[in-house]
């Protein structure tokens, strides 16, 4: 059985072992580590993995100074043999330029490490923390059952035992807790109406499993859905009885690969490290033929043929997508009439103009215009996506931009959906309501951007937008959104420090924190919550820990505007002096002057990483007249 | 496939799973001469194997081998009994 492996990845270089020893021979550690990501991109197979890691762990011991994402200490609670599966969670984590580390609980010591923790773990002090059961150990005494209803009891109960789990490890370490899902690994009984055998492991699992997802939504954990991986690849992808009798490996090594990139999606995907927007092709990625050369008539999209239809599923897996907040971009070499013809006037296609937040269409290479889309859309490379059938294209892309994913995606439209989805570059694990207002957000960012166009002066342009600036200290209900914001700022972010939930709601608690979250609406709509502002009070220093703004309403004066806001609550604090840091990371550059620009006075030298301190005694400059309404908002 | 060519294959196994390029395996070589080689690596040298050769490997097949030589003769056979 071999595992399907990281299909959506190009094939690693033939001269994979000189580059591992190229990248673990580089002096600099972000060279290192970008040779070690560079690799870690590839579709590896499980002993690849394996030595990738092994100089990974040789190289970063310890968390590289360079990086902007937040260390990740996981601590994985398992019932059976987990060791093996480690190394492909290290590479999985590395290819989204996260560094991870990992503690291994004794061997079905879970029950007591959360009761009663020992020092190991304490001292390891987890930020996540897995809990991955295998089926014959929850199943144990399934077999007896002898009617429906006390399996069903016994589900029940064990389900409630795994809630306790989760919270006690919420409690205990302030954990974001991730729960693997039971690998239907039993043969069935019964047949395809198992469901009626009171006595079968195979239905006790299946009954688990969905009460698992009631459960993890009730508690606010995430999910790790092997059992859904297993109906994909089939069990035999995801489970190797030979192995398991011989060596009590539940998940084998060959599926060790996959096993680390579901974990590391999640993990991820909670620090905000998704891609923001899926770019596509036009020839031969969203329909069939050349729109130049066979015109609207000639091209293969719509419904009534096969091909049609295949392109129009791929049409439809984006407009899904753009649903639940993806951005959808168009990166074609065509002339923009043509480009665009389509998706004004040819009946069959899904995907409309309106639907598209960046249309770019010229005759300039694609890495040119994909840097075009990242700076328009103001996202990073990395946030990008990129689907095109023509393999030059992608490798063209890939040497230019590493930073953009570049999916292997299949020659067969057909299987192009089902590609795009097992590469998980879109893994989600909130939906807040700005995500589903995402595209028409940008779309009227591209309004403002023309009646901008179309004034004289800055100052009567911001003054006819009409803005209302809505600031409120943090609540429960923006909870989700907040925490999304700052742990995927990168540019105007002044600390770039990432946090979680549990750290925001300490922050709530406390009477000397503040938090505020601030949204902005103007006349062509609402673009909900743009920044966020954290303070500690220090004496009669109020200590900005955090400040960070969505560049989508950059040049709009939501700075000063926020500052002022800032100024009102310190004094009402009993504070005399706002104290600023400005951290530099390679991503955050634009804000390097942010402090001095808004009349703080530089305290101290630069420390060795960059970091400057700014002051401004209160009450400060008193600012000129707002293009904005201020109000404040409570829940 | 010769059995030089399985040995290199077998050797470059090794070295991948055990991170170490300086192993030189010989026919007689166990897990007692080779530092790494344990019950774990040992799961990971076979599952290698099988894939790169094409293989399957019985249970009862994986408790006998105990030195490099005889992984290779069943290699050898399997192979030839795949044709």
């Amino acid at each position: 059985m071999t595992s399907p492996g990281l299909s959506w990845l190009p094939a690693p270089p033939d001269d994979w072992r000189d580059r591992l020893e190229a990248a673990l021979a580089e002096p600099d550690p972000a060279r290192a580590w970008a040779g070690l990501g560079a690799l870690a991109r590839t579709n590896l197979d499980f002993v690849q993995t394996n030595r990738v890691d092994a100089g990974l762990r040789k190289r970063f011991p310890d968390q590289p100074p360079h990086l902007t994402t937040r260390p990740v200490r996981l601590a994985v609670l398992g019932s059976a043999t987990q060791s093996h599966l480690f190394p492909a969670l290290r590479v999985a984590a590395l290819r989204r330029g996260l560094w991870l580390t990992l503690h291994e609980t004794g061997y079905g010591q879970y029950l007591q490490e959360l009761e009663a923790p020992g020092p190991e773990l304490l001292a390891f002090a987890p930020d996540t923390i897995l809990i991955a059961l295998d089926a014959h150990h929850l199943t144990q005494g399934a077999r007896d059952f002898a009617d429906l209803a006390e399996a069903d009891a016994a589900v029940d109960r064990m389900a409630e035992r795994l809630e306790g789990l989760w919270l006690a490890a919420q409690a205990r370490f302030g954990a974001r807790v991730l729960q693997q899902t039971v690998l239907p690994v039993f043969p069935p009984l019964f047949g395809s109406n198992e469901h009626r055998m009171p006595g079968s492991r195979h239905r006790f699992v299946t009954r688990l499993n969905a009460r698992l997802r009631e459960g993890a939504d009730a508690a606010g954990i995430d999910l790790i859905a092997v059992d859904d991986a297993a109906a994909r690849h089939g069990i035999g992808a995801w489970h190797n009885p030979v192995l398991w009798h011989r060596a009590k490996q539940e998940i084998p090594p060959n599926a060790a690969p996959l096993y680390g990139e579901l974990v590391a999606r999640v993990v991820a995907a909670r620090q905000g490290l998704t891609a923001k927007c899926l770019v596509f092709d036009l020839d031969n990625t969203l329909w069939g033929g050349v729109i130049g050369d066979d015109g609207l008539d000639g091209i293969v999209v719509g419904n009534g043929d096969a091909q049609g239809e295949a392109f129009l599923a791929v049409q439809l897996f984006g407009l899904d997508q753009a649903k639940r907040g993806i951005l959808l971009a168009i990166c074609s070499k065509n002339d923009p009439a043509n480009a665009l013809a389509p998706f004004e006037s040819h009946p069959e296609m899904a995907l409309k103009r309106q639907d598209i937040a960046c249309f770019v269409a010229n005759w300039d290479d694609k890495a040119t215009n994909l840097r075009e889309i990242a700076r328009q859309l103001n996202i990073g490379l990395d946030s990008l996506v990129f689907v095109d059938d023509n393999p030059f294209e992608r490798d063209l892309v890939r040497t230019e931009l590493p930073m953009v994913a570049v999916p292997e995606v299949p020659e067969d439209p057909a299987l192009v959906p089902y590609c795009l989805a097992e590469a998980g570059y879109f893994e989600g694990v909130v939906l807040t309501a700005d995500d589903r207002d995402r595209t028409a957000q940008y779309r009227q960012n591209a309004e403002r951007d023309a009646a901008l166009a179309g004034s004289t002066d800055l100052e009567s342009y911001l003054r006819g937008l009409q803005m209302v600036l809505e600031w409120s200290r943090f609540d429960s209900v923006n909870l989700a959104r907040v925490v999304q914001l700052i742990n995927k700022t990168n540019q105007f972010n002044l600390t770039t420090r990432r946090t979680d939930e549990a750290e925001i709601r300490a922050v709530m608690a406390d009477p000397d924190a503040l938090g505020l979250h601030l949204r902005l609406r103007d006349r062509f709509g609402d673009n909900g919550i743009i920044a966020v502002v954290i303070c500690r009070l220090q004496q009669t220093d109020l200590v900005i820990d955090t400040w960070l703004m969505s560049c989508r309403v950059l040049k709009r004066r939501v700075e000063e505007a926020t500052l002022a806001v800032l100024a009102a609550e310190a004094a009402r604090m009993g504070a005399r002096a706002l104290v600023g840091t400005y951290r530099p990371t390679p991503k955050n550059g634009m804000v390097c002057d942010h402090y001095a620009r808004l009349g703080f006075f530089a305290a101290g030298g630069t420390a060795a990483d960059g970091t400057t301190r700014w002051r401004l005694d209160l009450p400060g400059p008193q600012p000129s007249e707002f293009p904005m309404t201020i109000v404040e908002t409570t829940r | 496939m010769t059995q030089q060519a399985i040995h290199a294959g077998l050797t470059q196994i090794f070295r991948d799973v055990l991170a170490d390029d300086a192993i030189e395996l010989r026919p007689e070589t166990t897990a007692d001469d080779v530092e790494g080689w344990d019950s774990a690596s040992h799961i990971n040298i076979l599952l290698a194997a099988e894939e790169q050769f094409g293989i399957r490997m019985s249970s009862a097949e994986i408790e006998k081998l105990t030195s490099v030589g005889a992984l290779a003769d069943l290699i050898a056979a399997k192979m030839q009994a795949k044709g």
